[in-house]
């Protein structure tokens, strides 16, 4: 019989769960378990960061490189609170993360003890589920279930809570062997019959369908699913911008990232659909616009593993709840061969025309552009790097610019938007996948929010290259009030700081960028250096990121990219 | 009584586990989806680890089903149906406090409630309380009967409700540190699993 304290007992569960790495920051009530992490140091590196929003997104960041749960952990209060904005952004981007948080002992709770906050109240609707762990004896099962849910079905973060004294407690340890039996947790997997058969018909009848790709299919690992429904079919794919790398960009059915700021071609394509086929994907206000004018000639067909998402935004001619890599395998079998010469060649049509106007064609001597920084950082990284970004101008044109062949190759916070994931979660995912080259892609503005981090990195000896590109503007912002508030830069320049000589008092080796010809040999140095560096990109501070559907307009209705001159 | 927004009323019924802060999830979860919901009702069953909640919500069937199909992704959420496609009995019960002043009221009241199902429950010189139970529907009309002799107070419960027939709504769901426990005797010999 193996008598532990519950402080004991949260290490054993992360190692019965394959959990290597942890990112988190000690405290008060939090001690008992970080005093139990000596023992198992070996086996179980703990990542010390600056700030625990680092270490949420560090934990998001790994879970998103690997598939895998990712881990942080927190004392009471303020420590707690600090996983909040961490715990949102992976809620709304589906990211497996389970967060451990200290709580004030039991008798305490209920008290406004010192460092003592509601943390099950707090982020009751910011995850998937939550525990207080009340007892000791519930432990080791409630860590079970907690990788669980977090992990399977639609992903989440989970946290569980766990009281001081709880942690001290001893118990028998008993990592339940068996498979976790929730009365109430049911994913759905795979799909009836006649929903197989009514979605055939629907792309048997369809003249002009399309795939719109999205994060489901690489949760699901359907990319193979989704690459033969698209050759087999010849339908065109537009991608979600967290669907990239469902297929690879370079492939001749891809047509880019829909919404917002998404290719034209694949905007117009959507709007003159007989049918969309929706894989993982949940019609998000900014991949639809205006949902009274989107894709009304089409039928839908919609295939998500969350049954809440069918018919939420967009009404589903054929809805199907269930695991993509499951229903496709279903489906494909009796998918006939289709040709859609006509349908391709107009969507190629309008790509024409928009690549036409790319930014890359132009001349513009003197002046540095973000597309042309991402640009040829996808040319020197060959294309095959992880890049993790920030959010903001320089997301969307990574999106634009660097084509991702590989899945889970652009991380980036889709849903919530989250300033200052990208660093953070780029230290993190080198923890989970070590033998890739790691650029964060950062703005000025949403590095700053995370940028003690550096430290981290330093301590870590972690080998991750940072761009930063600064337009000394809260680019994304200033392109709102530029369009739609009459140029009035209310809170949007920044006076920054020398990030070169910041880099420098992390002991950080650096680069300072202003002209296209020091490009390559900056990113050259970075990526020659094993550890952590920084190139700090001045670019032109009024750039524009187009196409652009503007909030809450038709999604034919963008503005494009002006033409050479134009500008 | 407004009959057309008591037809659009749909039920949901929902099998809950009975653990702290369920309810707090399900209410965080009407008030971050905006549902708008008319009554919940929430209370044990014959299994000491389950509950069950009877939500009325003024809305068509596509509504309802979006609440179904949000509330079952709550892990402690068992089972959840719509009712209104089946056959199903509910009802509500209200207690409410009316004048009693003189011999008129006291008649008019007696009389009321002979006509329908209440009881008058308590009698003081100046107010009783009548308790009702029946359908929404029925409970509106009587409110609506003894309004004009004055309500002083009143509660109601909220409608309970259940389908008609073999089609029953249940689980077997056994508490899990219950199960697990037995299993960790039976594993050192202490015990057996059932």
């Amino acid at each position: 019989m193996m008598i532990l304290k519950g402080s004991e007992i949260i290490m054993e569960c992360l190692l019965k769960e394959g959990v290597h790495v942890m990112f988190g920051y000690p405290g008060g009530a939090i001690l008992p378990t970080y005093d139990a992490m000596a023992k198992y140091e070996d086996r179980l590196h703990h990542v010390l960061v600056r700030h625990e929003q680092g270490a949420s997104h560090m934990a998001d960041g790994y879970a998103r490189a690997t598939g895998e749960v990712g881990v942080c952990i927190a004392t009471s209060g303020p420590g707690a609170t600090n996983l909040v904005t961490g715990l949102a952004t992976a809620m709304m981007d589906s990211s497996p993360v389970l967060a451990i948080t200290g709580q004030v002992p039991i008798p305490a709770i209920g008290s406004d003890a010192f460092q003592e906050t509601d943390v099950t109240g707090v982020t009751l609707p910011i995850t998937k589920h939550n525990y207080l762990v009340t007892d000791v004896r519930d432990l080791a099962y409630t860590m079970k279930e907690a990788f669980h849910i977090a992990r399977t079905g639609r992903p989440g973060p989970v946290l569980v809570d766990v009281p001081k004294d709880v942690q001290n407690a001893e118990t028998e340890f008993v990592y339940p062997d068996s498979e976790i039996v929730l009365p109430g947790y049911h994913p759905p997997s795979s799909a009836e019959e006649h929903e197989i058969e009514a979605a055939l018909q629907l792309i048997a009848d369809s003249k002009r369908p399309i795939i719109l790709a999205g994060h489901g299919i690489l949760m699901s690992g359907a990319m193979s699913e989704v690459r033969e429904l698209s050759e087999r079919a010849q339908i065109p794919v537009s991608l979600t911008l967290l669907g990239k790398g469902a297929m690879p960009e370079d492939h001749p059915l891809v047509i880019g990232m829909m919404g917002m700021h998404g290719e034209a071609c694949s905007n117009l394509a959507i709007q003159e659909a007989d049918l969309l086929i929706a894989l993982g994907m949940r019609f998000d206000d900014r991949v639809t616009g205006n949902l009274k004018t989107y894709a009304l000639n089409a039928r839908k067909i919609h295939i998500d593993i969350d049954r809440s998402e069918i018919n939420k935004n967009v009404r589903a001619d054929v809805g199907i709840a269930g695991d993509l890599k499951t229903v496709l395998t279903q489906l494909l079998p009796k998918l006939p061969r289709h040709s859609h010469l006509d349908w391709i060649g107009r969507i190629r049509d309008w790509q024409e025309d928009s690549s036409e106007r790319d930014i890359l064609n132009y001349e513009t001597p003197g002046i540095l552009l973000t597309a042309q920084v991402i640009n040829d950082i996808w040319r020197l990284t060959g294309g095959d790097a992880i890049t993790v970004t920030d959010v903001g101008q320089h997301q969307m044109l990574e999106a634009q610019y660097y084509p991702h062949q590989r899945p889970s190759t652009l991380l980036t916070s889709g849903g919530l938007g989250t300033m200052g994931f990208g660093f953070p979660a780029a230290i993190g995912a080198k923890f989970g996948k070590p033998n890739e080259e790691i650029w964060a892609i950062v703005g000025d503005g949403g590095f700053q929010m995370t940028l003690c981090e550096m430290a981290t990195a330093v301590q870590e000896n972690i080998n991750v290259n940072i761009a930063i590109i600064n337009n000394n503007f809260l680019g994304m912002v200033r392109q709102w009030q530029e369009l739609f508030f009459e140029k009035r830069y209310q809170a949007t320049p920044m006076v920054n700081p020398d990030f070169c000589k910041l880099a420098d008092a992390y002991g950080i080796p650096n680069r300072l960028v202003t002209q296209r010809d020091q490009i390559e040999d900056a990113v050259n140095f970075a990526r020659g250096i094993d550890g952590p560096t920084l190139i700090e990109f001045v670019v032109e501070k009024e750039e524009m990121v187009y196409p652009m559907v503007p909030a809450g307009a038709d999604l034919h209705d963008m503005k494009r990219r002006p033409k050479p001159g134009e500008a | 009584m407004d009959e057309a927004k008591t037809e659009n009323k749909m039920t949901v019924v929902a099998l809950v586990e009975n653990e702290p802060g369920v309810l707090n999830r399900i209410a965080s979860l009407f008030r971050r989806r905006a549902f708008n919901i008319d009554s919940l009702t929430v209370g044990r069953t014959h299994r000491p680890h389950i509950s069950r909640m009877t939500i009325r919500v003024v809305a068509g069937p596509e509504y309802a089903r979006k609440i179904a199909t949000n509330l079952q992704k709550l892990v402690n959420v068992i089972d959840v149906r719509v009712l209104d496609n089946e056959p199903h009995v509910e009802r509500d019960l209200a207690l409410i406090k009316v004048r009693n002043d003189d011999a008129d009221s006291r008649n008019t009241i007696t009389e009321i409630c002979d006509r329908y199902p209440a009881r008058i429950i308590d009698v003081g010189p100046h107010v009783a309380i009548i308790e009702m139970v029946g359908t929404e529907t029925i409970i509106e009309e009587f409110i609506e009967e003894v309004r004009p002799t004055g309500i002083v107070e009143m509660i109601r419960t909220g409608v309970v409700s259940m389908g008609r027939g073999t089609r029953i709504h249940d689980t077997k769901f056994i508490n899990r540190r219950a199960l697990l426990e037995a299993a960790a005797k039976a594993r050192t010999g202490n015990g057996r699993i059932d």
